[in-house]
């Protein structure tokens, strides 16, 4: 065996490990503990992603002294290793962005803390994506939802408190719901590891026997894990968190928690299940269904919205939307156009939540939608991150979002029954999109004289906060380098996913 | 329907009744306490569950004693290990619940979470 493959391990241990170091240390130290951190996770993941490609199939990494069908282990290929340094990636750069707003708006005795859950969230988040056993992945999911609550309640506003309180309870059902699943699984095939429960599904399903408890168990699965990852009715409790929580906690959450949910299912579909199975089993037409009327409902509110941060997060309402959509198509293909959402969503959506806050600042720190009026011309840097950001979610060329609506077009366009509802969804979400975020665009470049404005609020160069220029023009460059790059990335999530059943 | 099946299995049906009052209480009550209370029996109603799927009837605890080694003495011992697993990670999600309760509860002087979101728009934050 290579060093190279002990690096998952260590990346999950390590960032376990910073969190407890952070909550001693100096205010500063731990800031530079986190940030280092994050970066040798980083550095790790790409070394596994060099080694996976490099090899070109998965392997399996046993955890403690007990083979296969009793021990724990993790497994390693190229999907998971391009999921991890992606996650760290936006990790590092979320950080960065939103250190300013952290030391304004959290308590100092608390930033620590901060830390504290950012390492819990980071080492969850890995977890998630390398385990091959369903009962580890539970308990990591329960982690990151607890991190995540404090990553919301940071800021210990009345808001964020209530915010956290509807989180925690909406994440409790759901996963009770999956942990309801996975005990039906566990009855019905007497494993816990992922690869051996796939081969008593397959057994099962060939014999039809069990096809009822089979049928609920996928359906408690997916649908806890659709809770937890706001689908459309169950997202009563985005706008708050992401609208009055701190602005590292708003990216994160949107780019993050709920993406490393998705990758769960994702997991569960092809490693625990079998994709043929889910196919056979109707539960991905609920999805369908429930990602298109996602796509809709969250435009819809989005337009509806006057605040600039809530209506971001009710744009990923539909975002999730499209993820589960595609899960919908039923086809790899489908499942490649999710997964590259998955990044085009996490990148972009960070870069707006960053972005939108440079321009509030510049705005008597008002999230409302009139005061915004001219701010693209106060925050020059954060203007035109926030138009790439904006152009990117409608699906203009050049940008990210456009691959993926390609992608998911052309996944649908291979489907039989699909096909129609697909592209009307798409087709229409696009437009509604389209005026929500052209509005946004036009309001900040509409010069404030025009609208009768004052002109007394503060003017930022980009001088002024070089390491946010620095984060935005790194986002921008994500962007596009998924945007016109994207063929490699698509290959390479093909080739994963081909390794990863 | 084979409602015979459904007797023989009589201890799972209670699980699962169980598991949707807590699931519906943890939904609905507007009390956050009550929601804590619901999420407790939906919880435990899992635990139940699980627990009865390794109960072997006449078998022991596995715990080795007078060199008895034989597979039919005693019950499935993985159940009770993620019975233990799942317990932990119930009381921490409990604590952190009861915290923000008493967040919310010092803050407002009430224990009902729609009429803090009222008060909570009209603040206006």
């Amino acid at each position: 065996m290579e060093f190279v493959q002990n690096f998952p391990f260590i990346t999950i241990i390590l960032a376990l490990f910073s969190g407890p170091l952070c909550s001693i240390l100096k205010r500063r130290a731990a800031k530079w503990v986190n940030t280092v951190m994050i970066c040798l996770v980083l550095g790790m993941s790409v070394a596994t992603l060099l080694f996976t490609l490099q090899t070109g199939e998965a392997y399996v990494y046993q955890m403690g002294h007990f083979s296969a069908p009793w021990g724990n282990e993790i497994r390693v290929g190229v999907l998971e290793a391009f999921m991890a340094v992606f996650f760290s990636v936006i990790m590092l750069l979320c950080m960065l962005g939103g250190r300013r707003e952290l030391a304004e708006e959290v308590e100092e005795t608390k930033q620590n803390l901060y830390y504290v859950m950012v390492g819990l969230l980071l080492s969850s988040l890995l977890a998630l994506i390398y385990t091959n056993d369903l009962f580890t992945a539970y308990v990591f999911v329960e982690i990151n939802t607890i991190s995540a609550c404090g990553l919301i309640m940071i800021r210990q506003n009345g808001r964020a408190v209530e915010a956290a309180t509807r989180y925690m309870i909406m994440s409790l059902l759901g996963s009770g719901l999956f942990l309801m699943g996975i005990c039906y699984l566990y009855d019905l095939t007497g494993h816990l590891l992922m690869s051996n429960i796939k081969e008593q599904v397959a057994l099962l399903a060939a014999s039809g026997e069990y096809h009822i408890p089979l049928l609920i168990s996928i359906t408690l699965m997916s649908v806890g894990l659709a809770i937890k990852s706001a689908l459309f009715p169950f997202h009563s409790w985005v706008p708050d968190a992401y609208g009055y929580s701190t602005l590292s906690s708003a990216a994160i959450l949107s780019s993050l928690v709920s993406k490393g949910y998705i990758f769960l299912v994702v997991k569960i579909f092809y490693r625990v299940i079998g994709f043929d199975v889910i196919r056979e089993s109707k539960v991905i037409n609920v999805l369908f269904v429930f990602g298109v009327l996602g796509m809709i409902f969250g435009s819809i509110n989005a337009i509806r919205e006057n605040n600039i941060r809530r209506m971001i997060a009710w744009s990923s309402v539909a975002q999730i939307g499209y993820i589960y959509m595609g899960f919908g198509l039923g086809t790899t293909a489908g499942i490649t156009a999710s997964l590259f959402h998955i990044l085009s969503h996490a990148s972009t959506k960070s870069l707006l939540f960053v972005s939108a806050s440079g321009l509030t600042d510049v705005s008597h720190d008002d999230t409302d939608f009139f005061e915004l009026t001219g701010a693209g011309y106060r925050n020059r840097i954060a203007g035109v991150a926030f138009t790439v950001g904006s152009l990117s979610m409608v699906g203009i060329p050049l940008f990210s979002g456009f691959i993926s609506k390609v992608l998911f077009a052309s996944a649908a366009y291979d489907t039989s029954g699909k096909v129609i509802p697909a592209m009307i969804a798409l087709a229409l979400s696009t437009l509604l999109n389209a005026i929500y975020f052209m509005k946004t665009v036009i309001r900040i470049y509409t010069p404030p004289y025009r609208a009768n404005l004052t002109t007394d609020t503060r003017v930022i160069a980009m001088s002024e906060q070089p390491q946010t220029a620095v984060v935005l023009m790194l986002f921008i460059a994500l962007n596009l380098i998924l945007g016109l790059g994207s063929q490699p990335i698509v290959n390479m999530l093909t080739q994963g996913l081909g390794m990863f059943g | 329907m084979n409602f015979a099946n459904l007797l023989d299995n009589y201890e799972e049906a209670v699980a699962m009744v169980l598991f949707v009052v807590g699931f519906s209480n943890l939904l609905l009550q507007p009390n956050l306490i009550k929601k804590i209370i619901g999420m407790n029996i939906m919880d435990t109603a899992v635990y139940l569950f699980l627990a009865l799927k390794g109960y072997i009837e006449g078998h022991k605890a596995p715990i080795v004693v007078d060199g008895v080694q034989s597979v039919d003495a005693y019950v499935n011992p993985i159940p009770s290990g993620l019975v233990l697993t799942g317990i932990v990670v119930s009381v921490s999600v409990s604590a952190l619940m009861l915290s923000l309760t008493i967040r919310l509860y010092r803050r407002y002087h009430t224990l009902n979470l729609d009429e803090i979101s009222t008060r909570l728009k009209k603040e206006d934050l």
